[in-house]
């Protein structure tokens, strides 16, 4: 903070600014950023809380159901997405140090991995999907209909919590799309970054849902 | 304090407690998630029933708390966050055992 005001109190702006006011004073809190960001993520995690509490209790009554449901899921596929996600989750813990010590074109590096490996996530999903609904496996389809009610249940619960969480990662993408725009044009640098931190507290969150999607769905034997 | 290593010492600790952890850190714990998403693929293919379900949350639960710790910084933010997060996720653990108290007794 205090490199702030001797850096700006040289500018030729900032001394007609203080000519006015007395001194420069930039409205500005990381604490309070980071903390509100936190509280927006507890209703994230209760959002999701509530669905993995529907998801659990559905497993307590059909558990035969959700087994045979579950093994339909692709395991190799839900691993190296898992794998994916957490990676993309280390280029966005990285991307923050890199800023704070001042490295801003390693940052932006950091940050186009972690949405190429969101993306990887997304594509991989796409394709997943597109398996399930050409076996005719998908919400109000004939096919998932003729099934026993447990393993309707089952899919329902995916779509539905998979399909939440993949509009988190494309969120997220773009979150991090608009940082690192913000990184590039130095809008973002070493002495402010709170903005690309949060973005990067988003990105984990979206990461810490999956971790518990991944054996909740694809594990369940 | 009282001698000039200690200084350094609170210096360095200081350092670190506005920066954070290194890169070196952070690939630490990848790599440690990394070995967990393996452990959890394992376990599932061992057979252990309705234990099954538990290790595969304990495990889950484990790559969480890193993740939250490291990745999203807690470990280094003041006493006001861990309290903070700790109440989100007890109001959680509240609202989950809640409801297999009820479902489960039904």
């Amino acid at each position: 903070m205090s490199d702030d005001l001797s850096t700006s109190s040289v500018s030729p702006v900032a001394e007609a600014v203080s000519e006015t006011h007395g001194h420069v004073h930039e409205h500005r809190d990381d604490v309070g950023a980071k903390m509100g960001m936190w509280l927006f993520l507890f209703t994230e995690i209760l959002l999701f809380g509530g669905l993995f509490v529907l998801y659990s209790v559905t497993l307590q009554r059909y558990p035969h159901e959700f087994h045979l449901a579950s093994k339909e899921l692709d395991t190799v596929v839900g691993t190296i997405n898992t794998m994916v996600l957490i990676t993309s989750s280390l280029f966005a813990a990285l991307s923050v140090i890199a800023l704070q010590r001042g490295e801003a074109k390693r940052c932006k590096l950091f940050i186009l991995l972690t949405i190429v490996l969101a993306l990887v996530f997304l594509v991989n999903k796409y394709f997943e999907w597109g398996v399930k609904f050409h076996h005719g496996l998908y919400p109000g389809a004939a096919v998932l209909a003729a099934r026993p009610v447990g393993e309707q249940a089952f899919f329902g619960l995916y779509f539905t919590m998979t399909g939440l969480h993949g509009l988190h990662v494309i969120i997220g993408m773009a979150l991090l799309g608009w940082v690192y725009r913000q990184v590039h044009t130095g809008r973002l640098n070493k002495d402010r970054n709170v903005t690309l931190e949060n973005a990067g507290l988003y990105w984990h969150l979206v990461d810490l849902i999956w971790i518990y999607l991944f054996p909740l769905y694809y594990l369940i034997t | 304090m009282q001698d000039t290593t200690h200084d350094a010492h609170a210096a360095h600790a200081a350092h670190d407690a506005h920066h954070g952890p290194g890169y070196r850190t952070f690939v630490a714990i990848w790599a440690t998630l990394m070995v967990f998403t393996g452990l959890t693929v394992w376990l599932s293919t061992v057979h252990l029933g309705f234990l099954n379900v538990l290790a595969a949350m304990a495990v889950a639960t484990s790559k969480a708390l890193l993740v939250v710790l490291f990745f999203m910084h807690l470990k280094y933010e003041s006493r006001t966050f861990h309290w903070m997060v700790f109440t989100a996720f007890f109001v959680l653990a509240i609202f989950i055992s809640m409801t297999f108290f009820d479902t489960a007794y039904r």
